[in-house]
């Protein structure tokens, strides 16, 4: 399904010497749609943010938004904007100013700028803070008028750096939910760079997993996490055990494995209490394997480490891996 | 005793004692000094202890006075836009187009060669270029730029200046670097992301955020400049005239009442122009 909206990378390479950061990448990400763009740190999903910006050169191949070629316009004319990882407020500048720099810079006249910005800061809900100076703000405020700021210019693509990792945990759940909310209500596109799945599952439309500068798998959230297709994205979105039987890998959820008196043979390593669930870490002939049991059913057969326990799970759940 | 030492307030005054001191003894006393003796009367042989407002009068009465300290002035003003042009430029090269450190060390470090000779010798070796029959002159005649040497090249305003610009840029250069770097590099970017070309970018973002250290380099090549005398002496040839000069002379002339008397006039008229220039730039988070 191709629409007009979408933003197309082609072959993209970049290069820093003889180091290649990201290695002919090709992909499209559909117009209108939040995408996460998830990996490790030096897998490359920076550089793709910021090659797609403006920020950064590509080396090789092209950026093509709604059909035109971006790949060698400056920022400002690509119809991006981005959100900096840090935030990259203005200091000297008051909230309003920060939000109206890029109306200024293009010439507007004073009174229609403010009103611009304005219009922002309520979006966000920042209106009341207008003529505060961003050092006179918490994180989360600063975060919102960052959001102002690179909405300002009506992007059809918001390009986010990070952008929740410099809150505390308990305010990145209920910012990551915003994000989400003002997503569906501009109906643009989000990218969105993370190294959390967690936050890549919570937010996603598609997931986009990165590793040593390519795209290891991309597909909707739920086919990501449910059928893996490498042992990196197995291993990377956590929650799963990679086995290696008659040399052919397989994907097994660690929710999917039970422990009980029958099964193969293992010795308890761990026991760790998450709430809803206990993780049980067990050594089965040398590979550790993770299971996640419901707490109820946990503690009606309690098990310590140390302890011999049988794991069973349904064949038809394990899920082969192509590499 | 022992009680007495564990007390907070005697411990903070004793740890604040030794710098105290040294400031009351070599800062606070000698200015105590001169405004003291500023008011003492004097003959061409003899300093009367006394309190007498004759040499305020005197100074104040005199149009002299006022020609030299706007003299000094027009120094100050000259030398502070000359500095503050190339001083800037050159930091901003240093901090915006060097990319590798080693690099920008390097070049900050040419950049204080000239410092590691005198003062003295660094205006001296000015006048055999400038002079007369100096290597400039030469110069532009062989080319035939000039029929006749330049006679405002040394001995003139033009060279107290220029030994002022010399001497004093790296004064400049060193503070607006300094606060140069600690310019987040993602502002930059993030002005450029919002349509910012890069003179937009130097006069909305880059300009703003150096103040503070363009305040401090301000103060320092407006205190040397209006506290010099030798420059002025060498540079001019003794045909110029500064504050400085003028005390040089009255001490020369034993004339030490006088001479106090227009340190403190000078001293005043520096605070107040650091006071006026502090009103307009907060540089207490770049201390």
């Amino acid at each position: 399904m191709r629409s007009g909206a979408d933003l197309e990378l082609v072959h993209v390479t970049k290069r820093y010497g003889d180091t290649v950061a990201v290695r002919d990448v090709s992909h499209v990400f559909k117009g209108g749609s939040y995408v996460c763009l998830l990996g490790p740190s030096g897998c490359g999903k920076s550089t793709t943010l910021r090659m797609i910006a403006g920020h950064e050169d590509i080396s090789d191949g092209s950026i093509v938004l709604e059909g035109q070629d971006v790949s060698y316009l400056p920022p400002a004319r690509r119809g991006t904007a981005m959100m900096f990882q840090s935030y990259a407020l203005f200091p000297h500048l008051s909230v309003r100013d920060n939000v109206a720099f890029s109306l200024r810079m293009k010439g507007i006249d004073r009174a229609e700028r403010d009103r611009a910005a304005g219009e922002m800061l309520e979006l966000v809900d920042m209106g009341t803070y207008a003529e505060r100076l961003p050092a006179q703000l918490s994180g989360g405020q600063q975060q919102r008028v960052a959001l102002a700021r690179a909405l300002v210019t009506k992007p059809r693509v918001l390009l986010l750096d990070e952008p929740l990792s410099a809150l505390d945990p308990f305010l990145r759940v209920r910012v990551r939910a915003e994000l989400k909310k003002l997503q569906r209500e501009l109906g643009i596109s989000f990218l969105h760079v993370t190294h959390g799945q967690d936050e890549a599952l919570a937010l996603a439309d598609e997931i986009v997993v990165m590793n040593n500068a390519v795209i290891e798998q991309a597909g909707n959230p739920r086919d990501v996490f449910a059928a893996p297709r490498t042992e990196f994205v197995a291993r990377f979105m956590g929650g799963h055990n990679v086995l290696s039987e008659g040399g052919v890998r397989y994907a097994l959820r660690a929710d999917d494995v039970r422990l009980g008196p029958t099964g193969r043979p293992a010795i308890v390593r761990t026991v760790e209490y998450q709430g809803a669930h206990v993780a049980v870490t067990a050594e089965m002939s040398g590979t550790e394997i993770l299971a996640l049991v419901p707490e109820a059913t946990f503690f009606s057969d309690p098990k310590n480490p140390g302890d011999a326990v049988g794991l069973a799970w349904d064949e038809g759940r394990l899920h082969r891996l192509q590499a | 005793m022992d009680r007495i030492l564990k007390s907070r307030n005697v411990m903070g005054w004793a740890q604040a004692s030794p710098l105290a001191l040294i400031l009351f003894g070599f800062l606070v006393l000698p200015i105590l000094t001169i405004t003291v003796v500023s008011f003492w009367r004097a003959t061409e042989f003899s300093i009367i202890p006394a309190f007498s407002l004759e040499n305020y009068a005197f100074l104040f009465g005199s149009d002299v006075t006022y020609r030299v300290f706007f003299a000094t002035f027009k120094y100050a003003a000259i030398t502070w836009a000359l500095t503050l042009g190339i001083g800037f430029t050159v930091a901003f090269y240093l901090a915006f187009h060097i990319r590798s450190q080693t690099m920008q060390i390097a070049l900050f470090l040419l950049c204080t060669i000239p410092f590691w000779t005198s003062n003295i010798i660094r205006m001296i070796s000015w006048i055999p270029f400038l002079g007369r029959n100096g290597i400039a002159n030469q110069t532009l005649i062989s080319w035939g730029v000039i029929d006749e040497p330049l006679e405002w090249l040394l001995y003139s305003d033009f060279s107290v200046i220029l030994a002022f610009v010399h001497l004093y840029t790296l004064f400049m250069v060193v503070p607006i670097f300094n606060t140069m770097m600690r310019i987040d590099r993602s502002l930059l970017e993030a002005a450029r992301d919002a349509g910012a070309s890069g003179f937009q970018t130097l006069v909305h973002v880059i300009f703003p955020l150096t103040k503070p250290g363009i305040m401090i380099g301000t103060i320092f090549v407006v205190t040397l400049v209006m506290g010099d005398f030798i420059t002025v002496r060498f540079m001019s040839g003794s045909q110029k005239a500064n504050v400085g000069r003028l005390i040089s002379n009255d001490i020369a002339l034993l004339q030490y009442p006088s001479a106090a008397a227009t340190s403190v006039v000078l001293l005043c008229t520096v605070l107040l122009t650091i006071a006026i220039l502090l009103r307009f730039v907060d540089i207490r988070k770049e201390l």
